[in-house]
């Protein structure tokens, strides 16, 4: 590759703006940081010289300068942030209630804006491919623009020497002259500097006052934080490293927890709900306001289970009781690397109900027979004993009448309703009955024999998130390494300051990547009560 | 005295307290010292400002052991202590940079943000599980006060704006100057409407035909709800109906609300260009000549660099803790989250054209104005319109 060799006898890469040495601007490379038309020099990179600004041949180098710059990666944010707002305008597909069409509830909730929302995609705008893709390249866009410019950055920041051109003296945004000068107005300005802990350095009479220098570092260490954490959103999608799942457990049910290859069961001893107490001082304005029982705490005491020896198909596996415990909303339970977090209730399924069954013309509803219905263990037909006999026509957990059809809207026992037949010894043909809790729907009130509810069993339902999760260090590193990054970047400066001596006086110059005005009361304080002239600021908005 | 009313009593006093430094701080603008000299008036300023504060410190404190949780939890509580973080922020820039006009605007969008907060619900309400856990406060309280600091770069942006942006001939740039303006107007309009209304007792009540649900306004209905019949006699009928599309039971009243400010707004700012004969902005003006633009340019910038990483710990890192406890996602694209995700990358967005040149000065500061105009969006639309599990007033 081509060198530039400056007139101080540095020997600089090509595509160098200012000397990496002495900062002489380089004639033919002003235009890569815009030098040419401005007073000022663009500090920006120490006009050191990166591979975006000096190949430009084949594919690679295209896309390299298309990543790397800056102005590629704002739009790549900023269309981000724009797509991201799209997507909050209306629910996400994974808000909208779970029993319905989504098509048609966009449709019939937000009109024509929904239908096309939907149309477009933008119902699962997160998980879309051009958005993944947006966040992607924003990531490849941090990769290659820190690479692009920490190499040189580092160079240049390594090799500069305290004595620069005079040229880069003078073009920098704060710079005086003073034509006069004793030399002990410089020792005693150069200690003032050191009390500011700034590092000095010399070099025949030239000085450098330098501090924070690490602080330039920042943003490449918060770069490296934020790749982190795009690569664990990257592993998420691969189950050795995350899976999730949902398991229902009715009270007094064991059930094998899923994404444990069968290994693990639960069973759930009791569920509770606690809601605060209205009468409490405290809060019971606030809940005479809303009306409602407030919630305070969702709790279910399981037991854990693993499976002891070979499982053999068709036979109930042994258990081994292993774990116990209480999951709450914010405390999950363990069992090897998953996790059972609780998610969400049902209360008061129907578990079992009792029937009887007596003349219709009884007043005192003399039991001829009686039975309970399981509703995890449900049986075709029941034997009274003496003849009866109830046969099962249909069970509807969570009755509702469809335009006059009895139907059910789920599997749950919810609201069980029945279509019972009895059969009795004196009995030619069956009888239908038909009952739901709390009513009698039977078609023909002409029976000789009755069914009555005689009791219930409620129990409650649990809902649990089962969880592997082995991406939460990568995240938790990445955003660590993210925060230090951001605060070594934003919370120090990187300050010079120039002691340029000339055949008559001193020039002084100052540049700091931010906190001018730190900087500023820095230079007032070191150079107070010498004959120096506090430079100027070149660069002063109008 | 029991600690709520005691409570109540120290956050009244510092709305005052506050209103009084603002107009210490309106003194200074007679002082012809350098802009980050100290001077009498400041300094009398800042220490009222401070006494407002350690008395908001006070409603804070009393608060929480009143409730026994941090009073972060509703809207009211929410708002007010996003106001203390706005008021703690500028104290600290204050103390960097000495500039007396910070405080007469950021003092006055403090106050209205507490005017703001008292408007909704102030009853002292219990926590739903999800809510009970540490890393609620840490988040809550990290976040306003990232939020505050970066608020602080707004009142920076905007003197700057104010002192820069040509008055002599109208412009876009004077129209959304103007606009700016007005929307704290109607902001305050809003305080005022719905104080005096509340004060007076006014209900108006309406059913909905299908749901059979009601809905109550504490204002006199212009919007009506959609499908509402109005129940209460006696008070005025609504103008119009809200439009179909707007969802849930009470959208309509959310409707009336807004065009309740809005008017409120633009009556409120009718008669000050009345009686200015100018454009607000235009009369302002000539009371920010004496400030250094390049100062204000670097106040707005080192907000953000200061408030950027808080709320990038507050609402990004501490929000994903809490959420992994509370919902067993640490992230899980609610519109809550995507706001904070949508001011983080706006704010990153502002950090890198800053980078370049030609985005320093105006261009920045109409960025601190689009800045502080999302964070507003995420603390009270989002809360209040779009309303995820987040959502706070109901
Ligand atoms: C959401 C994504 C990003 C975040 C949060 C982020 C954050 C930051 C922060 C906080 C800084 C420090 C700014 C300062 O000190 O004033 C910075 C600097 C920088 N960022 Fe990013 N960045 C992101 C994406 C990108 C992308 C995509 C690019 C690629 C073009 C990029 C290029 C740079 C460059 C070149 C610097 C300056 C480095 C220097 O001063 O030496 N950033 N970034």
């Amino acid at each position: 590759m081509e060198k530039i060799k400056c007139e101080c006898g540095h020997v600089n890469p090509e595509g160098t703006v200012l000397c990496e040495a002495c900062g002489k601007p380089i004639e033919r490379n002003q235009h890569i940081d815009g030098n040419e038309k401005n007073k000022l020099l663009n500090m920006r990179y120490e006009g050191s010289a990166r591979r975006s600004q000096t190949k430009n041949r084949n594919i690679v180098d295209k896309i390299w300068i298309f990543f790397s710059s800056v102005k590629v990666g704002v739009w790549l944010i900023v269309l981000t942030l724009i797509a991201s707002i799209i997507g909050t305008l209306l629910p996400q597909e994974m808000y909208i209630p779970q029993n319905v069409e989504p098509a048609q509830h966009y449709r019939d909730q937000y009109g024509l804006f929904g239908q096309i929302y939907y149309q477009m995609g933008f119902h699962n705008l997160y998980s879309s491919w051009w958005y993944i893709l947006l966040i992607a390249s924003i990531g490849v866009s941090l990769v290659i623009c820190s690479i692009d410019r920490f190499v040189p950055l580092y160079r240049a920041l390594k090799r500069q020497k305290p004595k620069r051109h005079s040229n880069f003296i003078r073009r920098q945004r704060l710079f005086g002259k003073t034509e006069a000068v004793k030399s002990e107005d410089i020792n005693k300005a150069v200690s003032r500097l050191k009390k500011k802990r700034y590092k000095i350095s010399e070099e025949n009479g030239h000085i450098l006052g330098e501090k924070g220098r690490f602080s330039r570092w920042g943003p490449y260490v918060n770069h490296i934080g934020l790749i982190i954490v795009l690569i664990a959103a990257l592993l998420r999608s691969m189950s050795t490293f995350y899976i999730e799942d949902y398991v229902w457990v009715r009270e007094g049910e064991t059930k094998v927890i899923p994404q444990t290859d069968g290994q693990y069961y639960i069973k759930n001893n009791d569920f509770l709900m606690d809601v605060y107490d209205e009468k409490d001082e405290r809060y019971a304005e606030a809940i005479e306001k809303t009306g409602e029982m407030i919630p305070s705490n969702y709790e279910t005491k399981a037991e854990i289970y693993e499976v002891k020896g070979e499982t053999i198909a068709g036979q109930d596996p042994e258990l081994t009781k292993i774990n116990e415990g209480e999951i709450r909303v914010n405390e999950p339970l363990k069992i090897d690397d998953i996790s059972l977090y609780q998610a969400s209730y049902q209360l008061n399924e129907f578990q079992k109900m009792s029937f009887k069954l007596h003349r219709s013309d009884d007043e005192d509803e003399t039991p001829l027979g009686e039975f309970t219905f399981d509703m995890s263990d449900p049986k075709k037909e029941y034997d009274l004993g003496n003849g009866y006999r109830v046969e099962v026509d249909e069970y509807y957990p969570e009755f509702f009448m469809d335009d006059g059809v009895p139907d059910t809207k789920s599997k749950y026992p919810k609201k069980p309703a029945f279509i019972f037949f009895v059969y009795g010894p004196d009995m030619e043909d069956y009888e239908v009955n038909f009952l739901t809790i709390g009513a009698n729907l039977n078609p023909h009130n002409n029976n000789q024999y009755k069914i009555s509810v005689t009791g219930v069993d409620m129990r409650d339902v649990t809902g649990l998130t089962v969880k592997r999760d082995h991406t939460i260090p990568l995240f938790i590193v990445g955003a660590i390494i993210f925060m230090l990054g951001v605060i070594q970047g934003m919370y120090w400066y990187h300050r010079r300051i120039w002691i340029h001596p000339k055949e008559e006086g001193v020039w002084i110059a100052a540049h700091t990547n931010k906190n001018w005005f730190g900087l500023k009361k820095d230079l007032e304080y070191s150079l107070e009560g010498t004959e120096i002239k506090i430079p100027d600021d070149q660069q002063e908005l109008k | 005295m029991d600690y709520v009313s005691l409570s109540s009593n120290f956050l009244f006093a510092s709305f005052i307290i506050y209103m009084v430094a603002i107009f210490f701080f309106a003194f200074t603008i007679r002082d012809k010292n350098k802009p980050h000299k100290t001077s009498k008036a400041g300094t009398i300023g800042i220490i009222i400002t401070i006494i407002g504060f350690l008395s908001q410190v006070g409603y804070f404190i009393t608060r929480w052991i009143a409730s026994q949780h941090a009073p972060v939890s509703n809207m009211f509580e929410y708002m007010t202590f996003f106001g203390m973080m706005l008021v703690f922020a500028f104290i600290i820039l204050y103390f960097i940079y000495k500039v007396n006009l910070l405080g007469l605007f950021i003092l006055p969008v403090a106050v209205v943000v507490i005017g703001y907060a008292s408007v909704f619900p102030q009853e002292i309400s219990p926590l739903v599980p999800s809510l009970k856990s540490h890393w609620l406060y840490i988040h809550v309280t990290t976040v306003s006060l990232g939020e505050g600091i970066l608020a602080v770069s707004f009142g920076a942006g905007l003197i700057y704006l104010i002192r820069q942006i040509d008055q002599t001939v109208k412009s876009k740039k004077t129209f959304w100057l103007e606009f700016i303006m007005y929307s704290i107007l109607s902001v305050i309009a809003f305080v005022v409407i719905s104080t005096t209304f509340s004060s007076m007792n006014y209900t108006v009540e309406f059913q909905h035909s299908e749901t059979e649900t009601t809905v109550e306004y504490h204002m006199p209905a212009i919007a009506g709800p959609n499908d509402g019949e109005m129940m209460t006699d006696d008070k005025m009928s609504a103008w119009f109906k809200a439009p179909g599309w707007m969802n849930g039971a009470e959208a309509g009243r959310k409707l009336n609300s807004l065009l309740w400010s809005l008017l409120g707004g633009l009556v409120l700012y009718g008669v000050i260009r009345l009686v200015l004969r100018k454009r607000i902005c235009a009369a302002i003006q000539p009371l920010v000549k004496n400030t250094n633009p390049d100062l204000l340019d670097e106040v707005a910038y080192r907000a953000v660099t200061i408030g950027f990483p808080v709320f990038t710990l507050g609402g990004l890192i501490f929000a994903s803790i809490w959420a992994q406890e509370a919902w067993d996602r640490f992230w899980g694209w609610d519109p809550k989250e995507v706001w904070a995700l949508i001011t983080w990358f706006f704010y990153a967005a502002f950090l890198h054209l800053r980078l370049s040149r030609g985005w320093h000065g105006e261009k920045s500061a109409w960025l601190t104005v689009i800045g502080f105009a999302i964070i507003m969006f995420n603390l009270v639309v989002v809360n209040l319109v779009i309303s995820g599990m987040h959502s706070y007033a109901s």
